[in-house]
Formats: C-alpha cells, structure tokens, sequence
C-alpha cells in the first residue's frame, strides 16, 4: 500500500492504534486456499498489488448529488475516498436529545473514550483476522453513531461511501451505539465513482444496549473489478434487538464476515442477506450467531440468486455457549441458480454447549420452478420478465422482513434494478 | 366470431397416448362444457391448448381463428387470447396479486408503454368486488395459503383483469362449497358475452346447473364421443359415464 496515510486530525490513542493495526498486518498469514474459513473461497482474488491509498475524489460535488437514497433521512454523510464529502448533520432538536452523528475522525477526539472502548473491540474471528488489521491500519473514515438512552430517530441515518480511481484503497467504517430502550435505523451504501479496480476493507460494528432496537442495512453496489471485504459485528443486550441486512449487488470478489453476539438474556438478533453474483462474481459469507446468554434468539435468513459465472459461499455457525439455555437459533440459506455454470456452496453448522435449546439450520439450492414459471407464462408474462418476477419473489421473503416500508421500497428498487441487469447480462 | 379449432388432435406424454383423435369447434359468443370420468384427458386438453411443456402433439392441430398455435410458446399463446383457468393453481411466494396481473398486463401493452397506474387499481377492485374478494387480497402472494375457494376465485380474477378470446376452466368447481361456487360461476357468467369463448371441463354436472353452457361434449378415452345441448349433461348425471364407454378402450395403452 502507498499514497499519503494520514490526513486530518487524529488523537494520539488512534495513532497507536494505527500502528498496530499495522504490525499484526505484516504478522499474519495472507489466508490459504487449505484454511477451512477459506474453503471454497478464492484466496487468489485477495492479491493487493497494486491498490493504494488514493487521492481525493475529482467531482465530490456530483457524487454527492449521486447520493440519493430515501430521500428523507435523519442525518446523510457522503464519504469519496476517504474523506468526507457532505454532511448533513441531525436536526436540531435530535442533536439537543443527546443524538450524536459525526466522522469517526471528530468522534475519537471529541468522544475519545466511548470511540476508543468500541473501536474494533470485537476481533475478527471468521477468518479475515488480517483484513482487519489492515482496516485499522488505514485511513479509516466513516460515521460515528450515538442514539442517547431512549431517543427514538424519525428517520434513518444514511451514509454514502464512493471509491474512484483505479486502484484506490478505501476503509469504510461504521460504529453504532444504540443506547437503553433507544431506537434508530441506518443505511450504509458503498458505490463506485466508476468501474475501475478497487479495493474496499470495511467495518461495521453495532451495539445496542438494552431494550434498544437498531435496524442496519448495508447496500453494497461497489463496481464490477472491486475486490471488497465488509467485516460487521453486533453485539446485542438485554431484550434489545438488531436486524441486520446485507445486499450484495456489486463487486468482483466480495468477503462478508458477519458475527453477531447475544450477550444477555432476551437479545434478538436478526441476521438477513440479500445477494446476487452474476458474471464472473463471487460472495464469499462467513456468519456466527454466538449465545453467550440464555433465552435469546437469533434468526439467520440468506439468500442467494446466482447466475452468469456466479459462485457464492456460504458458511455459518451457530454456537451456543455452556449455560445458554433457552435458545432459539435459526440459520437458513437459500440459493436459487440460474445458470449451468454458477455455483453455491452452503456449509451449515452448529456448536452447542448447552441442554435444552432450539436450534434448526438448513440449506437449499433450487432452480426456478418450472410449474411457477409456466403459470406466469401462461398469463402472458415473458420468460424474462417471469424469471425476474420469481427471483423478486424469493428476495422478497428478506425484504419483507424489513420493517419500515419506505426503506423496503427502495433496497427493493436496487435489488430489482441490479437483478434485471444481471438477468440480461 | 373467432373460432378455436381442435382438429384430430393427438397427444402423449412419454409414450402414452392420451388425446387420441380429437375434435372440437369452440367459438366466441359460446360457452362448451366437457365432461367425462377421470383420466379421460380433459385436463390434458387444457394444458396442451396453453402450451404445456410435459405434452407432445404427435398429430393433429389446434388453430386459433384458422391460424395453428402449436409452434407458438405459452406466454405468445395467452397474448394472443388464450387463457386456462388451472385446476391446482401454483403457489408464488412473495409475488403479490397486484404485481403479478400488473406484470401480466404490462406484457399486453406495446413495447416503451406503462400501464396506467390509476385505471389499473379501479378495474382491479372492481373486477374484485365482483367475486366478493376483500381489497387486502391484493398484497397477498399469489395463491400462498390460499383456501381451495381463493385459489379458484384468484383465477377467476385473472381471467377478469385479462379479458380473453378464449378461456378454458379447468375443474374450477373442484374444492369449492356451495357458496364458494356460486360466487366464482358469478363471474364466469359475468364474463361471458360475444367477444369470449368458454371451455368449461369439469366431472361433475352440478356446476353446470350455475354456469349453462351452450354445447355439452363427452369426453372418453381421449375422443369426444358424444355432443348434444345441456340436457346432455343430466343424462350423464343420472346413467353415469359408463354407457359412453368404447369398446375398444380396451386397447388403451397396448
């Protein structure tokens, strides 16, 4: 990696951090193609020749213009490699309650010691323990969120990440706190300027404290040569709840490490995944429902649609710690393949420590119905458009799940966009 | 008038013969009944007229106002007009009854023209009232959990929304209450009229005293052995199907 690291503002303790970010980069191993959290992977896409810390982006002011989502947001920050484009910062009145939106630069000065305790706090631990080193050694940009004790945000918050340029280097990050019995949605899109080989190290990490209820979803539509890992954790308390939603549209190679930890009783994690690998692309997700706390539940529901030359992998585990008793764990991942040459691979798994749980897994791997497709046909519906119809259908069962409609609506009008491209593609 | 054509139509799947030479005049204005014991090939018909593709006309044709339709796929045919009423309608999980016909309206409409949101969901509820379907019905997946009742009126609406040329109703009696029936042969009535032709298969006699057609057929074997008005259809009720049976079905599957 070359180009000019640091910019801006950073405290001391972010600095050190930095460094060892660094150091444990250079120590790990890059991942080998034997390593079971490597298997059915391509460890040979992860080659970062090439890549460097890029430039400020050429036209913010039209990738701004370009960021338009909900069209009604609570906050809206729009990152271009790296740096901070736009900021439309919360109304007056959320910011008075205690709501706290801002860049990760300003949050690790200004709240130093919430940043600093939560800051990567969860290791990767899916496999991609090196990618994370490297997020921390990089520059890092992104939102930080604070949802203050019982405050209720009207609106999600939404942020825009763009890379441009060929071989730009970007490390989206997106810290969420979501504190007691508060409420707040948020809306991560990760876009590409153009269709340039790109590098993209993501992190997410959510937690939300008891009784508090967080909807995440991140929309990543990066372009087609992109090379991307998006490493997200939640960490979820008493009787609170997150649901957390991955869309894969875009990318060339795509690493997806989600963990998710119930680390109280009546925790509720929601755990969904849209994704669609055409062409030549592959999405590689990794997942971990991890019940450290009884009577908690978590519900896993992924779905893939792959056509062209598509490969996704899917490996979960649910692991339920000793004492977890009480659990309710489900883990479910459905494929619908389009093509002779596409291929998904599904590794279901379970860890369980403790007596008296519920847990079910299961994957599935369907071609379109033929009696479903000749019914649609038979209203007059075109193979093409019934085919669409059908693969919208089967997202939909994820989409739904989604529990303002406002935002359904428009993660539905990306998905379809992309999958019509993908299905003439 | 535009006429429906099945001219000694032959038809396996595999290699079992199941229509074996059969003959129908189907035009519009008219509404033909086919009854007959089960396994006779009613369903087939149906299905072979939509374009199924599990069957194989090895000869014979079926021709739409002189024109054959054999060549043409199933989504072509139902433009063109032909619509079948399924006897087990396909669950479509999350596709919603309002995106479903709004999709197969679309494909109806020239290339580059949008269908007309407003219109659309006046004709909709409309045509919903009419089988006494409650509004909610539209968000729902097509056929999901849907009673016997609901699946058969969900059919009925689609022929509504579709208006075809030529419509074949497949056992739409078959899982319906009495009350249940009469709303759905409501609509089929309603729908009748000059410009639609109807081919109403069913095994039982007792639709037809709601829906009365104009021309009763026999169907046995594969063949129309016997044509005749609807009193047709009350000899059927009381003597059964066995009067009606060839000689020579005997020789079915040799």
């Amino acid at each position: 990696m070359e180009g000019a690291l640091v910019e801006g503002q950073w405290p001391a303790w972010f600095a050190a951090s930095r460094q060892r970010g660094w150091d444990d980069f250079q120590k790990l191993p890059a991942p080998a193609a034997k390593d079971e959290k490597w298997r059915f992977s391509n460890v040979k896409a992860l080659a970062l020749d090439g890549f460097r810390y890029p430039g400020a982006v050429g036209k913010a002011a039209a990738l701004v213009e370009r960021s338009t989502g909900l069209g009604e947001s609570a906050a809206r920050f729009v990152f271009g490699n790296n740096r901070l484009l736009s900021a439309t910062a919360p109304a007056v009145d959320l910011v008075k309650a205690g709501l706290v939106v801002m860049t990760i630069e300003e949050a690790a000065t200004k709240h130093a010691d919430l940043v600093q305790k939560h800051f990567m706090a969860q290791d990767a631990k899916l496999g991609s323990a090196k990618y994370a080193a490297l997020h921390r050694s990089g520059p890092v940009n992104g939102v930080f969120i604070r949802v203050p004790k019982d405050l209720e945000v009207p609106h999600p918050i939404e942020i825009f990440h763009w890379v441009e340029g060929a071989g730009a280097a970007v490390f989206p990050h997106t810290l969420v706190i979501c504190e007691r019995h508060s409420k707040a949605t948020v809306v991560d899109c990760f876009r590409s300027a153009d269709d340039a080989p790109a590098f993209a190290c993501g992190v997410n990490d959510l937690v939300v404290e008891e009784g508090a209820k967080l909807n995440y979803v991140a929309v990543q539509q990066w372009g087609p040569a992109t090379t991307a890992f998006h490493l997200n954790s939640t960490t979820v308390g008493r009787d609170a709840a997150c649901l957390g939603m991955q869309v894969n549209l875009g990318g060339k190679f795509v690493r997806n490490e989600n963990y998710s930890r119930m680390v109280a009783e009546g925790a509720r994690s929601d755990m969904l995944s849209v994704n669609i690998a055409a062409g030549d692309q592959m999405i590689d997700q990794r997942t971990f429902q991890d019940h450290a706390k009884p009577n908690a539940t978590s519900d896993l529901l992924y779905q893939n649609a792959l056509t062209g030359k598509g490969r996704t992998v899917f490996s979960g585990v649910i692991r339920v710690e000793p004492g977890a008793h009480k659990t309710d764990a489900y883990q479910k991942v459905r494929n619908i393949v389009l093509s002779d040459e596409a291929e998904a691979n599904s590794m279901p798994g379970l860890e369980i420590e403790a007596d008296d749980v519920r847990c079910t897994h299961g994957a599935t791997t369907a071609q379109v119905d033929d009696r479903e497709l000749f019914y649609l046909l038979a209203r007059g519906i075109r193979p093409e458009a019934a085919q669409q119809l059908l693969v919208m259908g089967f997202f939909n069962t994820v989409l739904d799940r989604l529990p303002e409609t406002r935002l359904r609506g428009h993660i539905e009008s990306l998905v379809e966009a992309r999958l019509s491209a993908a299905l003439r593609g | 008038m535009q006429h429906l054509k099945i001219d000694n139509l032959h038809v396996s799947i595999g290699d079992r013969e199941i229509l074996r030479g059969l003959n129908l005049d189907l035009p519009t204005g008219q509404v033909h009944a086919i009854m007959g014991p089960n396994g006779s090939g009613k369903s087939t018909l149906a299905k072979v007229i939509a374009g199924h593709p599990d069957y194989t006309v090895t000869s014979g044709d079926v021709l739409f106002d002189g024109e054959s339709i054999l060549e043409m796929e199933p989504d072509v045919r139902a433009r063109k007009g032909i619509f079948l009423a399924f006897q087990y309608p396909s669950e479509i999980p999350g596709v919603t009854i309002a995106n479903f016909l709004r999709a197969a309206l679309q494909a109806r409409l020239p290339e580059g023209e949008e269908l007309e949101a407003t219109e659309y969901y006046a004709k909709l509820y409309e045509k919903m009232d009419l089988l006494e379907m409650p509004r909610t019905f539209t968000s729902r997946a097509v056929n999901e959990g849907f009673s016997g009742g609901e699946k058969k009126r969900c059919e009925i609406l689609q022929m509504a929304m579709l208006q075809p040329t030529f419509a074949l109703l497949d056992e739409t009696d078959s899982g319906l209450d009495i009350d249940a029936l009469k709303i759905v042969s409501h609509g089929v009535n309603s729908l009748r009229g000059p410009a639609t032709g109807m081919l109403v298969i069913t095994h039982y006699q007792r639709l037809l005293n709601y829906i009365v057609p104009d021309v009763v057929h026999v169907m046995v074997n594969g063949r129309i052995v016997e044509s005749g008005t609807k009193e047709l259809a009350l000899k059927l009720e009381a003597e059964g199907y066995d009067w009606a049976n060839e000689p020579e079905s005997e020789a079915v599957g040799a």
